[in-house]
């Protein structure tokens, strides 16, 4: 919402600065968002004028000028393009340092084609102060030469803008603005009141309204023998200064008063109105050229006004171009209605049309100010144009219900933990245009009619608050009493916090991906599905919610390399989506590796760096689940391949990681090659994801005692077995037949290395295993041990079909 | 000199000519071996008279004694000197780079610290975390939230929609994380005190504007919250969260559809080659909005607000972060630059806490 500084003086009386008003005007709920001060920038443009004006002797198209400037020295030369710079013109000079918004440069001294230039003769596009470009300003042969334009002009207007909040319709229109300030005690609201003008004849129109839930209310009046033309300066600039563009006299006061009173009307060129008018639904096949020059298919969701032409306007939205006023326009029906303002949101959004009339249709209009805003523009237009008023049309409802608000005055202090005096609370709504009555505890308080955003005892309060000064409102400490002080994170919340800093210790970096992706990558990791396909993606490759984090990471993993950084290690920990009800919303923790980003570090070193591989992704994701608080020795790892495995996974090096036969926690493993090239990311790319919301919750303890710790009296024994079998067993398979070997005092096995290759039958592999002996109640003689020994090698050739290696 | 002097003095000049530990144990055994000379004179005693063994025998073992000490101390002269020999060869260049320990190179992005620290100062005030779905109902996301059908303000939110469902309804991805307040107020009784961070989208891209974002609501309902206390705890907040003794805020009318009143804050900040003070300056940032909840929300969730009120914010986690570490374009956060996340990263032992600093 923009207007000018004196078109606020109209309707408020006050003698505060332009900078008082501004700030007082954000404090109140208006917010300032710019003031456009064009005075201050135009100051050094003066009035001057051409002594005389030669061809330029090497430009066909230029002239060579001498202008007087009024400062009693000598001439200025000027070199000036413009086809109306002629000798005696009087126009407008700016010197150099003059700032010309409309080419955004600041003048300097310059030679054009040779002539030497000392500032520019202007046009009014040039200073933005009009559309016309086609020759520099031409004044009036009086006008005082010397003089600064925007003075004489009267251009020192500043204009304001706010940004209006959706519920302030009445703010939509200068007197409403003015109504707050005055009640802010920014001066006095100028309101004197508006007469109804008696029409002269009836009119010869009538209405009729189909639907009255599209429109409430409707009146009309005609008024005959008027003459259009341009409107009078005063109107034009104020239309000008707020970025309109004056087109006549009658059309120029529909757009004041929408800016002037919050009221858009239209007015009809009668002559082309071809019988009554009817408000009704637009039929399938119906178009509109509307006054924007564009034609518009209309189907009956859109409410029109029609006569027997058919339609001639969208209804509280824009103008038909064929009834519209021109400069021949002699007879013209003025429009003032009600429209529905859910109905008018949904055609402005449904034809795409932005127009000031929508703006303001859409957040409700007064509908007391029906009538009087069709009397205010009929005199209106009585003034500029002449002629003989109708009588009013009037269809429907123009009042609506009364509200009335019960509104304890204790309600203040319970909100806003503020207390304002009844006189003060009384002035303030008085002003604002509220009724009050009574002097407590509990006051009835009417609504005026503009205020549709009034309902309740909190709007009453928000009103008193916002007047006063929500700076008025005293911090109160908020003590947080004698709560107990638990752990405020839910399980989900701690284990991605945990998840994140234990994935950042591996040398990992965390990165924050896109929550959709392009619809083949989520199809990739199964995803893809109807559900969770936007309608309305802001980008083709941002169509599809994400079923894994990975196609991201692995995106910008590559993205990392284009830019010559190839070994990263990238971890996100967010929501994924497998569905789009609350509880297919999962957590995962995922990981990428690429090129030299071991669990070692980064890139190559002496110390012989390792391309990323398999186990770092391993390592990574066993390193989430025990800072997420799996028990990690009750995890099972159950090797790729197969129908039900991921197909974005080498089949041959990757594992899921599961609980149970059931409870799949995550992945780990080389991506397959066909992924990545549908990904377009180069390989061997490494990656794991685990979903955290899958991790069984432990019990809950009753203590934080951990339990007696156990030292055996007795030292343990470590003995080495090396085994040879078949490349396809499985090392765990070993290492869980020494464990059985001797449940109670087997205590570890680790695999201390794996070899294959010369001396070994080329199907086999030697696996080498520690096994720890742990006495319990006495030493172990040899024979003791070596008959655990022999048990362990049993259950392994048992299992594994091993033979210890000789 | 007698043959005893002269053969100490020979083994004792031996001993000290002799050049490593073989020299040596050779010079013992010839001395003190089986067939040694002082073991040969030991030897001879027993031929002796008593009184003649008593002298001689002390002769000869003082002279064994000598022999022996000496043979000790050269010993460890010997042994050091090879030690030092063995070690003086034993060099590594110690000038080799060391690989960047793994917590050293790990970073946390800006973001996740950001929800860390913010969750750490709201902790401390009370308040528990409640956390609700990205894709939400038209109804938690608007309607019970005031927000009348058809109503300009739903589409200043510029929502992303999914396909419309057979019943005609269609599902969307959250514009705020309001819903989170009606989740919470529809499953809990008051008093209520959380905060509800998460991930929030509109259609919307441009240097200060990505299509999704982060949020966090805080929500307090019970029977004596007002305004007051509103302020009060954003302004503890703010000077929590940005480390400073002091911050100016300014608190403006405001319109939203699930508050009333309703209120924006500003902070006041100067800026100066994209480093921001607080506490200073002219400028006044807006950093979140804010109010009392709105009946008509109370009543949408169960809560009789002649009883019951409360109010609630929404900040954008995205802006503070940018706010506090000066990052400059929004979109950064997103696009998983190493570079710009080892920048503006934090390393994983950097946890936010109130006792040590946040940020320090």
């Amino acid at each position: 919402m923009k207007f000018t500084l004196s078109w606020l003086k109209d309707h408020l009386e006050t003698d505060e600065p332009l900078e008082k008003l501004a700030d007082k005007l954000t404090m109140i709920g208006l917010e300032v968002e710019h003031i456009d001060n064009k005075a201050e920038q135009l100051k050094p443009i003066r009035i001057a004028r051409v002594i005389s004006a030669v061809q330029h002797p090497n430009a066909d198209r230029l002239r060579v000028c001498m202008v007087d400037i009024g400062d009693g020295g000598a001439p200025v030369q000027v070199v000036c393009g413009a086809p109306n710079a002629r000798d005696g013109l009087v126009t407008i000079f700016g010197p150099p340092g003059t700032f010309i918004p409309g080419k955004n440069i600041t003048l300097s001294v310059g030679s054009i084609r040779g002539v030497e230039s000392r500032g520019m003769l202007i046009s009014g596009a040039e200073i933005e102060i009009s559309d016309d470009h086609s020759g520099i300003v031409e004044l009036p042969a009086d006008a005082p030469i010397g003089a600064s334009y925007v003075e004489w002009a009267k251009l020192i207007d500043p204009v304001i803008e706010i940004n209006l909040t959706p519920n302030r319709q009445d703010a939509t229109g200068v007197h409403g603005i003015a109504r707050d300030l005055a009640a802010a005690d920014m001066g006095k609201l100028k309101d004197p009141g508006i007469k109804p003008i008696k029409g002269e004849f009836p009119c010869p129109v009538q209405v009729s309204v189909e639907d009255a839930t599209l429109c409430p209310g409707f009146a009309l009046r005609l008024v005959r023998g008027v003459k259009n033309g341009p409107s009078p300066e005063w109107l034009q600039q104020r239309l000008t200064a707020i970025g309109l563009r004056p087109i006549n006299a009658l059309v120029d006061i529909t757009n004041f008063m929408t800016y002037d009173r919050a009221r858009p009307l239209h007015v009809f060129d009668a002559k082309k109105v071809k019988g009554n008018l009817t408000v009704r639904h637009a039929r399938d096949g119906e178009e509109l050229l509307a006054l924007d020059g564009k034609t518009y298919k209309l189907d009956p969701s859109i409410c029109v006004i029609a006569d027997d032409h058919g339609v001639e306007s969208l209804a509280g939205i824009m103008g038909g171009e064929a009834s519209g006023c021109d400069e021949n326009t002699t007879d013209v029906l003025i429009e003032s209605a009600l429209w529905n303002e859910i109905n008018i949101a949904q055609t402005g959004r449904k034809l795409g049309i932005n127009s000031d009339a929508r703006y303001r249709f859409e957040r409700g209009v007064d509908p007391a100010f029906m009538v009087p805003g069709l009397e205010l523009a009929t005199k209106m237009v009585m003034e500029l144009c002449g002629g003989t008023p109708s009588e009013n049309v009037v269809v429907g409802k123009a009042f609506p219900d009364d509200r009335v608000i019960d509104y304890p005055l204790s309600e203040l202090k319970r909100l806003a933990g503020i207390e304002v005096p009844l006189p003060e609370a009384r002035g303030i709504l008085q002003r604002l245009g509220f009724m009050v009555a009574g002097n407590g505890p509990v006051v009835k308080i009417a609504v005026p009619s503009w205020r549709t955003d009034v309902h309740g005892k909190a709007d009453i309060v928000e009103e008193i608050v916002r007047i006063v000064g929500v700076d008025k409102v005293p911090m109160t400490p908020f003590p947080r009493g004698d709560n107990p002080r638990k752990p405020v994170l839910t399980t989900l919340q701690s284990r991605t916090r945990r998840a994140k800093r234990a994935l950042a210790a591996r040398g990992m970096v965390e990165a924050v991906t896109w929550s959709f992706i392009a619809k083949p990558h989520a199809e990739l990791f199964g995803g893809g599905q109807r559900q969770l396909s936007l309608a309305n993606p802001i980008a083709a490759d941002l169509s599809d919610m994400r079923p894994s984090l990975l196609p991201g990471l692995i995106a910008a993993a590559q993205a990392n390399h284009d830019r010559g950084a190839g070994d990263v290690a990238l971890f996100e920990v967010g929501q994924i989506f497998k569905g789009d009800r609350p509880q297919d919303q999962f957590t995962a923790a995922s990981g990428v590796r690429r090129g030299f980003a071991s669990s070692q570090g980064l890139g190559r070193s002496w110390t012989g760096a390792a391309q990323a591989s398999a186990f770092d992704v391993k390592a990574d994701a066993f390193a989430v689940l025990a800072a997420a608080g799996a028990s990690v020795q009750a995890l099972q790892i159950a090797p790729g391949g197969g129908n039900n495995f991921p197909a974005w996974l080498h089949p041959g090096r990757s594992a899921a990681i599961q609980m149970g036969p059931q409870n799949v926690l995550g992945y780990f493993g080389e991506l397959h090659p066909r992924a990545l090239e549908a990904l377009r990311a180069d390989g061997p790319v490494m990656a794991f994801e685990v979903i955290l919301d899958r991790i069984p919750e432990g019990k809950a303890k009753a203590t934080r005692a951990k339990p007696q710790l156990d030292l055996p009296a007795f030292h343990p024994v470590e003995r080495d077995f090396a085994f040879i079998v078949a490349r396809s067993v499985k090392a765990a398979d070993i290492v869980r037949a020494a464990q059985a070997g001797d449940k109670r005092l087997v205590t570890g096995v680790t695999v201390f290395d794996v070899y294959e290759g010369k001396g070994i039958d080329p199907d086999k592999k030697s696996v080498a295993i520690a096994v720890t002996i742990q006495p319990r109640e006495k030493t172990l003689t040899d024979q003791e041990i070596d008959a655990i020994a022999a048990k362990i090698v049993a259950e392994v050739t048992k299992k594994t079909g091993g033979t210890l290696r000789g | 000199m007698s043959d005893l002097e002269t053969l100490q003095s020979q083994i004792l000049a031996d001993i000290a000519a002799a050049a490593d530990e073989a020299a040596l144990e050779a010079v013992r055994v010839s001395a003190l071996g089986k067939k040694g000379s002082i073991s040969a004179l030991l030897a001879t005693l027993g031929k002796m008279s008593p009184d003649e063994r008593k002298s001689e025998g002390a002769r000869i073992n003082l002279a064994k004694d000598a022999v022996t000490q000496a043979l000790t101390a050269r010993r460890d002269v010997l042994k050091n000197a090879a030690l030092d020999a063995r070690l003086a060869s034993e060099t590594i260049d110690v000038t080799l780079p060391l690989r960047d320990a793994p917590a050293d190179a790990g970073r946390i992005h800006p973001l996740s610290q950001t929800w860390d620290e913010l969750t750490t100062i709201f902790a401390d005030m009370g308040f528990a975390v409640a956390e609700g779905p990205d894709i939400e109902t038209d109804d938690y996301n608007f309607t019970k939230l005031n927000f009348p059908e058809g109503h300009p303000a739903r589409e200043m939110h510029d929502t992303f929609f999914f396909n419309p469902k057979e019943d005609g309804s269609r599902l969307l991805l959250r514009t705020h994380t309001s819903p989170v307040q009606v989740r919470t107020m529809l499953s809990q009784k008051p008093p209520i005190r959380v905060i509800c961070p998460g991930r929030t989208y509109r259609i919307d891209s441009d240097a200060t504007h990505t299509p999704q974002f982060h949020q966090v609501e805080g929500l307090v309902i019970d029977k004596g919250s007002h305004l007051g206390h509103l302020k009060w705890i954003l302004h503890e907040f703010c000077k929590a969260f940005f480390e400073v003794d002091n911050i100016n805020m300014r608190f403006r009318p405001s319109f939203f559809p699930f508050t009333e009143p309703s209120l924006e804050v500003d902070i006041q900040c100067r800026r100066d080659k994209g480093e921001i003070r607080f506490g200073e300056g002219e400028d006044w940032l807006e950093i979140l909005g804010c109010g009392m909840v709105h009946p008509n929300v109370l009543r949408a969730c169960d809560i009789d607000p002649e009883v019951y009120q409360g109010f609630a914010w929404g900040m954008g986690i995205d802006r503070i972060a940018m706010l506090k570490y000066g990052i400059a374009d929004l979109r950064q956060l997103f696009e998983g630059d190493v570079r710009w996340l080892n920048h503006y990263g934090f390393k994983p032992l950097d946890i936010p806490t109130l006792a040590g600093g946040l940020s320090s």
